[in-house]
Order: C-alpha cells, then structure tokens, then sequence
C-alpha cells in the first residue's frame, strides 16, 4: 500500500506529460481537429457535455444499461456457479453448454439481442447481462474448489454435513475469486451497454457517440469516451471497496483472476 | 473399557490395484482418564487409526467401539485436534471454538459460556475477538484443542498436535496439555513421531513399526505425576526411551 501511496504522484506526472505533448504535437504539426483533437478541445466539449446535461441525462442511460445486466448476468453467474458447485452432476449436464456458448462472440448476436428485445432499455440490460454472466460463473466454480483438503476433512471431523461445509466453508474460500469475476463482470458490462447501443437505441452515451460521428464531432466524441472511462473506473473502484470490506481477512491485493 | 480397538484392519487400493495394508490386526483398550501416547515412524499407520477412530475414515475390518457402540462416524463424544491448528481465518477465536457447537446445533449460549471457561484455562481470555491471523502458532494450536473440548467430548484425539511448533514452545505445550488432562479428566489419544514427547504425556505408549502398521509394543509408563520437565534428565525416563528406540532400530532409521 505504501508503495502505491508513492506511485500516485509519479502516475499523475506521467499523464500530464503525455497530455502536454500531445496537446503540443497537435498544435504544432497542425493535424485537422477532424482526425485528432487536442486535449484542451476534449476538456471543452467535456464541460459543454456536462453543462448541457447531455452527459448526465445519456450517461443515466447508459449506467442503468450497465448495472442492470451487471446485477442480472453477475447475480444469475453466482447463482448458476453455486448451484453447480453444490450439486456436480449439474456440471457435468450444463456446464459444456455454458462454455459453448462462451465461445460464441457476444458482440455478433448483439443485433438479434436488439430484435429480440426492443431499441430500448432492455436490449442493453440483455447485452450487459450476457457479457457479464460467464466471468462470474467461471470464477465463482473455480473459487468452490480451492478449499483445502485439511479444513475439509477438520469440518467432517466436527460432523458437520454436505451443506453447512457448502455453506460455512467452501463459499467463505470462493470469496475472493467471485469478486475478481464480479470485478470483471463490471467492466465487461459496460462494453456491453455500448454493443447494445451501437447496434440500436434511442439513448446512451454510445448512442451519442454515434450520433456525434455523424457530426464529425472528435472532440466530442473523445469526452464521451472520457466519461465512459469514469463510468468504469468508479464502477471498478466500488467493486474493489466492497471486497475488502467482505473479505477482511485477506490484506494483500493478491489479484485471483480468472476466465475473463 | 472407554475405546475397545480389536482387530483392527485398514487397507488402501492403490490406483494400480496393489492393496496397501495400513494397518494390520491393530489390538488394544483405553481405560476412561487414561492418557495412551502412540509413537511409531513415518508411514506405521497411527494417523491412520487416528482418523478411523475419529470416523472419519471407514477400518476394512475387526471391531472399533466407544463406550461399548461402534464408531460409524464422527461422533460429538470424540474431539480431534489436527497436526495444523486448521482454524478457519474469517472467524474470531470464539466463532472458531464453537464451530462444531455451529455444526451440531448445539445451544450456542450454553457453550459460549463454557468456551470462555475453556479459553481461560488455556491462558487466552481475552483474545475471543482476535482474528487467528493476530495469534502465535502455539496460541493457535491452543485455539484448536479447546475448539476440540467445546463439545465436552470423553476422547480427545490429537494427531501429532505440537509438530508444527518450535521445541521451546512445544515443551511448554506438552505441560500444558498435562495440565488441561488433569483438570479436564478427558481421555486422550495422542499420535507423535517424537519418542520423548511420548514418553513424558503418557500413562501407556502405543509403540507401532510399519509395513504392515501394526503394534510392536504396549508399554506402561511409571513415572510419578505431576511430570514436570526436569524428569527427561533422569535415568527411568532414558531407559523408557532406549526400550522404545530399540523397536526401531531393528528395522532401520527413526525420524525423530
């Protein structure tokens, strides 16, 4: 922690220089605002965004979209994940289904997502959720097994049955790899809010991005993705504060990732 | 007789096929109160016995009973106490002691209250809130004995229980277990590959040699209670010892 305490000012400096040279670049080599913008344009349109309320009212969308299908792909990844790691018959039974459809591409069944489900808020949620579900449901089966043999065998020893060592110590030990899938499934929700709106809707900060690509609007665009990268840095923040206050007694930021 | 053990058998299917006896015509009693050490190498199957008297390992054969019914399982009459104190990290000292209390559905606030007197007896009053992670590995190895007593089991059963810990701290352990023995008046079956440690706990040493597991010597300890450490030193103490090394120099090395 200390050592990240440190880095911060270096982090920030890094990035001020990065922004200088290139609003300097931009300025001196003369590229049209149409092919990159300089960073003091971005700011601009970023604060007209906000001042405008555009940002909030489309960003609003745009979050619903993402913790919608987070809440309903990650929570559905944790109950699906339980229920086989509990029972593992049902591995073998729905397990492979679920890995195959993994392997499809969630981005090309966006479109019939969007058919399916209406150009309004619940084509995005359908798309956040399915991006979000595998992450969750993967982690959450490879947390169940990473009891040890030993904690098994002491809870056996104190008669303890099937369910309460489930319950009391094989979900406790999963903890820490569910949250690195849910940590994921977050992220991975937001691209799939802004797959769902590239592909139709009525509202959305991706849905204003494309609006602002009719416009040749760059610099306008580049704010958005700004906002968009907020959206997910506190998203993933927020993630991270509530594992470390679920899972206190590990204090190391071992990250445990898996399936992404 | 508290434990009946008769003609106890144990044997492993290797993957191979080839079968394993771990344990061959395993005979002996333990009397209630009585302190039974047994002492033996690597591989002589007295972790092995352990775990089938603690029912968590079915026996392949004869007969093993606890105040004369056989053991099928485990049982709350039994306490185990591991080789690792195998405390679970996210509970406090307390949540961990009255784990088996939890799995039993037992009245929780009657053995609160007796798991305070526990950790009192222990020397740990006022860690119950402490997570395991802010105790020494003796403290936590502490945790796990009075996690065993909780249920107020008539055995104890320990499976090499100090192994783990430095000999300054594994000495003051040993009296200490004698102490909680003699206040407690639990019968205790304790597994140790340390010939001495055996000989300084016990009322009778179980000795076991390998290749099958079976029992090479039951020998009865007369050496005056209290113990105290100063009678490692003394002659009667080196010639229980000498008897027992000699079961084992016969058939090669010792580990201990």
């Amino acid at each position: 922690m200390s050592g990240r305490r440190f880095a911060a000012p270096w982090a920030l400096l890094g990035f001020l220089l990065l922004l200088a040279l290139w609003e300097a670049g931009v300025r001196l080599s003369g590229v049209s605002p149409l092919i990159l913008p300089a960073p003091s344009a971005v700011w601009f349109a970023l604060l007209d965004g906000f001042r405008s309320g555009q940002f909030l009212t489309h960003g609003w969308v745009t979050l619903s979209e993402v913790l919608g299908g987070f809440v309903l792909g990650g929570g559905g990844g944790l109950l699906l994940g339980c229920l086989i790691g509990r029972f593992p018959l049902l591995e073998r039974v729905i397990y492979p289904s679920i890995v195959a459809f993994q392997t499809v591409p969630k981005v090309a069944i966006a479109p019939i997502v969007v058919i399916w489900f209406g150009f309004g808020l619940a084509s995005k949620v359908a798309m956040a959720a399915m991006i979000a579900f595998f992450p969750v449901i993967a982690n959450t089966l490879v947390g169940l097994r990473v009891t040890p043999a030993e904690q098994i065998e002491m809870m056996v020893a104190f008669a303890g049955s099937r369910g309460q060592i489930f319950w009391k110590l094989r979900m406790r030990n999963a903890l820490p790899y569910i949250f690195a899938g849910l940590d994921i499934a977050i992220v991975l929700a937001v691209i799939g809010a802004i797959v769902g709106e590239f592909v139709g809707a009525q509202g959305g900060l991706g849905y204003l991005i494309l609006q602002r690509n009719f416009t040749m609007d760059m610099a306008g665009m580049f704010a958005i993705l700004v906002v968009l990268a907020a959206i997910g840095m506190i998203l993933h923040g927020l993630t991270r504060w509530v594992q470390r206050k679920v899972i206190f007694w590990i204090d190391d930021e071992q990250d445990r990732v898996v399936g992404a | 007789m508290l434990i009946e053990v008769d003609g106890l058998e144990k044997v492993y299917t290797t993957r191979q096929g080839a079968r394993v006896e771990a344990l061959s015509r395993v005979s002996f009693n333990v009397r209630e109160g009585e302190f039974i050490t047994v002492v033996g190498p690597s591989g002589c199957g007295k972790s092995t016995m352990l775990k089938v008297l603690a029912g968590t390992l079915a026996r392949s054969g004869g007969h093993v009973r606890l105040a004369g019914s056989p053991i099928e399982g485990p049982t709350p009459e039994v306490g185990v106490v591991f080789q690792a104190p195998i405390l679970l990290p996210w509970r406090t000292v307390m949540s961990n002691v009255l784990l088996p209390a939890e799995l039993q559905r037992r009245d929780m606030r009657r053995h609160r209250h007796s798991a305070e007197g526990l950790l009192r007896m222990v020397g740990l009053d006022g860690f119950a809130t402490k997570y395991p992670r802010e105790l020494s590995g003796g403290m936590q190895q502490r945790v796990g004995i009075v996690r065993a007593l909780v249920n107020d089991p008539a055995v104890l059963l320990m499976d090499e229980p100090f192994g783990a810990l430095d000999a300054m701290t594994r000495e003051q352990m040993n009296l200490d277990l004698l102490r909680i023995w003699q206040e407690s008046r639990k019968t205790v079956l304790l597994v140790t590959h340390s010939i001495p440690e055996a000989v300084f706990l016990a009322d009778r040493i179980i000795v076991m040699s390998p290749r099958p597991g079976r029992i090479t010597d039951i020998i009865t300890v007369d050496i005056p209670r209290p113990r105290r450490l100063e009678m490692i030193n003394s002659p009667e103490f080196g010639a229980y010892v000498q008897r027992i090394r000699g079961h084992f120099g016969a058939s090669g090395s010792f580990d201990a």
